[in-house]
């Protein structure tokens, strides 16, 4: 499959506008589970109020949050596909310009001295791009990400010591969640990184933060302790936006990578309950959104 | 627990009936402010021609579409995606805020600090908490956009809404030294140990 750049273009434009307005089937499911078990009246009455806002923002094909956030694009390649990789760059930074010119969308997006804001969306190294490979027979996937700034604003790394132990990791999350309240628009997706070097344990975090519900970390040590970090996220009484209840976050997700001997590393990233993705597939029979 | 239907403006008494877990629905007028409007309006002393005593004001990130002025749009600006910002940031401005203009409330996310409190309980007023990230709903409760006030700052520009049932709001704080978040910060204070000792990280 020849991998075609205005097509490309195209659909990164539409990912974005979708993106924005739709959330994913996996966060709607994850907003009537917490509903089901929220037992605070306050904290019922909030989680009542983002449902509905979803649904307005559907019916009145509206954006979901003033936040357009900052754009991530996610591109995984299989097999047989042929593409010019600066081409490929260079169509999704246009279709991500188009989207917020045509569109009139808030640019959320500054220079990070300047503060200068080109109205594009777009700007050095932004937006941030990652390219991946995996095995499927002519499939590009790509998902587009607007990564809300209150949440992002909720970013930890911590170089801990060995001696510390998986222990300090743990409480590291807990403190950072209790002390950031609702200020990151709880219920959250807690994204934990553990391990890597800092910069890979960070964007660990980020995987995990935007990692669908539901899913779980591939690493059998880390799957029991996103499951107890789970639970235990939700017994702080913290609740939607920060006023009491169960509901602080649909999920703490962990992912995991060797480390270095002398190395313990432990990074947060929040997800909002604005937790926005959008996916596009594309074959040679043509382009499927999910 | 009580839902109070305002008509705005509102007096200091009026406010001060506000009590933290009540709901509040405002009705007619609504303006809209940030930080570059705050910081000009008091640590350079500008000051506006519209008339905020008694009023609510939002903190709020406003996302427009720029129209021919019409009388739809009187003064050029329909409402595309009207959301709310962390107040936390504009906490030293409350006092001058409720003086200077006569400002009773104020609508924002994720609650105000202790002078806030303290504006509310010396000078009559009350915070309402709306729900961060619900904005294509806040949107649905703005019917136009009346006026604006030093829109070199736009769109941190000052705004006047023409509202129409804009609520429920949850009083966040109030002036008799409530505040619902400082409450639930002690109460997560309170459980985090055990949460620790529920995982094996305490200590
Ligand atoms: S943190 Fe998320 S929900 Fe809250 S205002 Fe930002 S993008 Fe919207």
């Amino acid at each position: 499959m020849d991998l075609d750049m205005r097509e490309v273009e195209a659909v990164c434009a539409a990912l974005y506008v979708q993106a924005l307005k739709i959330l994913p089937p996996d966060i709607k499911a994850g907003f009537k589970t917490l509903v089901q078990n929220e037992t605070d009246a306050t904290g019922k009455t909030i989680l009542g109020t983002m449902v509905e806002n979803i649904a307005v923002a559907e019916r009145t094909k509206n954006i979901l949050c003033q936040d357009t956030g900052i754009p991530i694009y996610n591109v995984t390649i299989g097999r047989n596909v042929a593409f010019d990789g600066a081409e490929l760059k260079a169509a999704i930074r246009r279709g991500c310009e188009r989207a917020t010119k045509e569109n009139s969308l808030r640019s959320s997006v500054v220079h990070p001295i300047t503060r200068k804001n080109d109205q594009t969306s777009c700007g050095i190294r932004v937006p941030i791009i990652h390219v991946d490979f995996d095995t499927r027979e002519e499939t590009v996937g790509i998902e587009m990400i607007p990564k809300g700034s209150g949440s992002e604003n909720g970013s930890f790394l911590k170089m801990l010591l060995p001696s510390d132990g998986i222990k300090a990791a743990k409480r590291f999350v807990i403190d950072r969640v209790v002390e950031l309240g609702g200020r990151v628009c709880p219920p959250t997706i807690v994204g934990v990184g553990l391990g890597g070097t800092s910069d890979l344990c960070m964007h660990l975090a980020k995987i995990a933060a935007t990692r669908p519900l539901r899913t779980v970390c591939s690493d059998e040590e880390g799957a029991k302790i996103e499951a107890e970090l789970s639970q235990a996220v939700n017994e702080l009484g913290i609740g939607p936006q920060g006023l009491g209840g169960r509901s602080t976050s649909f999920a703490v997700h962990v992912e995991v990578a060797a480390t270095h001997i002398t190395q313990n590393p432990v990074a947060v990233n929040i997800q909002c309950h604005s937790a926005r993705r959008a996916l596009a597939t594309v074959t040679p029979g043509g382009i499927a959104f999910s | 627990m009580t839902h109070h239907v305002l008509d705005m403006p509102i007096d200091a008494d009026t406010a001060r009936s506000l009590r933290i877990g009540d709901t509040v629905t405002l009705r007619r007028t609504l303006y809209g402010i940030r930080d570059a409007t705050l910081i000009h309006m008091f640590d350079r002393d500008r000051r506006t021609r519209l008339d905020l005593n008694g009023h609510a004001v939002i903190h709020t990130a406003p996302n427009v579409h720029k129209v021919p002025v019409s009388a739809e749009a009187p003064v050029g600006y329909t409402p595309f995606c009207i959301g709310t910002t962390t107040s936390m940031r504009m906490e030293r401005f409350t006092r001058a805020l409720m003086e200077r203009e006569g400002v009773r409330l104020i609508i924002g996310k994720g609650g105000m600090g202790p002078a806030t409190l303290e504006a509310f309980r010396d000078l009559g007023g009350a915070y309402l908490a709306i729900v961060g990230g619900a904005a294509a709903l806040e949107t649905t409760w703005i019917e136009q956009i009346e006026d604006i006030d030093m829109d070199d700052l736009h769109p941190e520009s000052l705004w006047r809404f023409r509202i129409r049932d804009f609520g429920p709001l949850l009083v966040g704080m109030d002036s008799h030294g409530g505040s619902l978040f400082a409450d639930v910060q002690d109460a997560v204070a309170a459980r985090r140990d055990a949460v620790l000792a529920s995982i094996g990280a305490s200590e």
